[in-house]
C-alpha cells in the first residue's frame, strides 16, 4: 500500500502479512525439493512442509492430519465439496461463486439452492427440507457471506442438516473468526488473511466420509500434486501472526465498519446498506447507491486514491448482477464493497467517507436526476 | 388491477437506466396510479422491487408485453 492509495479491497486479496514475507523468502531457498525423496534437500523441504501444516493445524485447533495443502482457495472448495456425499447437493443462494461452479459441474442431482432472508441469513427451514425431501446428502452453507459479511448460523444447518455432510466454504472468514467446529470439510484462502496466492487450506475432518473426487488416489488424505511449500510455510506464518492479533484488529475494523455504515447511511440520500450490523466479518461492508452506475462509481474512487471492488452487473464478466444481493433483494446497481487491510485507519475510512457524497452526487447529477 | 397510465420504454438499455427512468418519471403519474416500465436489462429484475421499497413505493408485480420483454408495475404511493 503506498501513501498516495487507500485499498479497501482486502476481502478480494489482504497484502502479504509482514510475518509471511520473510518466511516466503527463506523457504523459497531452502524448500525447493521433492519432499518424498530420500535425500537431503528432500528432508529440508518435507520439514518445511511439515512445519507449515503444524502450524496451520495449531492456529484452527485441528489435527495435523485434518489439514491439506491446495493450489488455491477454490481448488479447496471444490475438493471439499465434491470429496462429500455421492447423490444431491444443497447450498445457500449466496454462495461463493466457486461452490456453484462445482455443484454445477459435478452432475448431482438434485441441486437445491437454499433460500437466504433480507440479511443473507440461510433458512434452517430451507436444509432441513432439502435433507428431508430424500436426495441431498450434501449441504454447503459458507462460515461468512464474502459480499456481505453475512455470519451463517452453522450450528443450527448442522443441525438441520441431519445426517447429510456438511461442507463450509470458510474462505472470507479464516483467520479472522475461530474455525467452525462443526463440518465435515472446511475450505480456506490464503490471500485473503495476508498469506501469498495460490495457496488453498482444505480441513477435512476425521470423521468425515470424504474422498479425494479427482484424479489420484480416492482414499489419500495428503496434498494431491506438488505443494507449493513455501507458499504453505508463508499461508501458514501469517495465519499463525492473523490469528494472534485478531481479537485487537477486529475490534478496530468492527468499529470503523460501523462508522462507514453510520456515516453512508446518514451522509448520502437512498443508498441501501446491505446486511447486518452485527453478527457479521469485521472487515467488510457493501452498499448500494439509487441511480447509480456501479462501474462509475468504483472508477470515481479510484481517482480519488481509493480502491474498491463491486456486485453491479456493469462491473461483472457476465453483465449479471450480484447473486449475493439478488437473494437479499438488496439493491443490486450502484454496488460497492469495502474491506479493510490490517493496516486501514481511521483517517484512510474517513478521507473516503468525507468525498463519497459529492462523488455519489455528481454521478447522479450525470445521470440526470 | 388498474392499468398502467405511463409505460416507459427502456428495452436495450443497460442498469442502471430502467430506474433511473423511473425515478425522472414517477411525478408523470399521480398517487394511486400505476406507472410501468418495460426492461430487458436483468438486473432491473432485482433492482425494480428494491427501488420500490427504498422509494416506499408499492412494486405491483411483473407481466410480459408481447414482445416477451418484461414490465413491471409500480404504484405510486407518495
Amino acid at each position: 500500500m503506498t501513501d498516495s492509495f487507500t485499498y479497501l479491497d482486502a476481502a478480494s486479496a489482504e497484502p502479504l502479512h509482514p510475518a509471511a514475507r520473510e518466511v516466503l523468502l527463506a523457504a523459497a531457498e531452502q524448500g525447493y525439493a521433492d519432499p518424498r525423496r530420500l535425500h537431503r534437500p528432500a528432508r529440508n523441504a518435507g520439514l518445511l512442509l511439515s512445519n507449515a501444516r503444524e502450524v496451520v493445524a495449531e492456529a484452527l485447533g485441528v489435527r495435523r492430519d485434518e489439514v491439506l495443502f491446495t493450489s488455491s482457495g477454490a481448488s479447496a472448495v471444490h475438493a471439499g465439496l465434491l470429496g462429500l456425499g455421492s447423490r444431491g447437493i444443497g447450498h445457500s443462494a449466496v454462495e461463493h461463486q466457486a461452490v456453484i461452479d462445482a455443484a454445477r459441474w459435478s452432475q448431482r442431482s438434485p441441486v437445491t439452492e437454499l433460500a437466504v432472508d433480507a440479511t443473507a441469513r440461510v433458512e434452517v427451514t430451507a436444509v432441513r427440507e432439502a435433507v428431508a425431501a430424500g436426495d441431498v446428502d450434501v449441504i454447503a452453507v459458507q462460515q461468512a457471506n464474502h459480499e456481505v459479511g453475512t455470519l451463517q448460523p452453522l450450528d443450527d444447518v448442522a443441525s438441520a442438516a441431519g445426517p447429510a455432510s456438511l461442507f463450509i466454504d470458510a474462505g472470507a472468514a479464516m483467520g479472522r473468526l475461530p474455525l467452525p467446529s462443526v463440518g465435515d470439510a472446511i475450505a480456506g484462502s490464503a490471500r485473503k488473511w495476508g498469506g501469498p496466492g495460490g495457496v488453498g487450506v482444505l480441513v477435512v475432518r476425521r470423521s468425515a466420509r470424504w474422498r479425494w473426487p479427482f484424479p489420484g488416489d480416492e482414499w489419500s488424505r495428503e496434498d494431491q500434486g506438488f505443494t507449493n511449500i513455501p507458499g504453505a510455510l508463508a499461508a501458514a506464518a501469517a495465519l499463525q501472526a492473523v490469528v494472534a492479533e485478531r481479537e485487537e484488529v477486529n475490534a478496530r475494523q468492527h468499529e470503523l465498519v460501523a462508522l462507514i455504515r453510520e456515516r453512508v447511511r446518514t451522509e448520502i440520500p437512498d443508498v441501501d446498506v446491505a446486511g447486518p450490523d452485527e453478527d457479521r466479518l469485521p472487515h467488510l461492508v457493501t452498499f448500494s447507491a439509487l441511480y447509480v452506475d456501479g462501474e462509475a462509481l468504483v472508477t470515481a474512487l479510484d481517482r480519488i486514491g481509493a480502491g474498491v471492488a463491486s456486485g453491479s452487473a456493469c462491473t461483472s464478466d457476465t453483465r449479471e448482477p450480484s447473486r449475493v444481493l439478488a437473494a437479499m433483494g438488496a439493491l443490486t446497481h450502484g454496488n460497492v464493497r469495502l474491506s479493510l487491510t490490517r493496516d486501514t485507519t481511521r483517517e484512510d475510512v474517513e478521507r473516503v467517507l468525507d468525498l463519497l457524497p459529492e462523488i455519489v452526487k455528481n454521478l447522479r447529477t450525470e445521470a440526470g436526476l | 388491477m388498474s392499468a398502467a397510465i405511463v409505460t416507459l420504454d427502456c428495452r436495450g438499455q443497460a442498469c442502471p437506466r430502467p430506474i433511473i427512468e423511473l425515478g425522472r418519471h414517477l411525478g408523470d403519474v399521480e398517487i394511486g396510479e400505476v406507472i410501468a416500465v418495460a426492461a430487458d436489462d436483468v438486473a432491473a429484475h432485482h433492482d425494480v422491487p428494491a427501488w420500490a421499497r427504498m422509494r416506499g413505493q408499492e412494486f405491483v408485480g411483473e407481466v410480459e408485453a408481447d414482445d416477451g420483454v418484461p414490465v413491471y408495475r409500480i404504484r405510486r404511493l407518495s
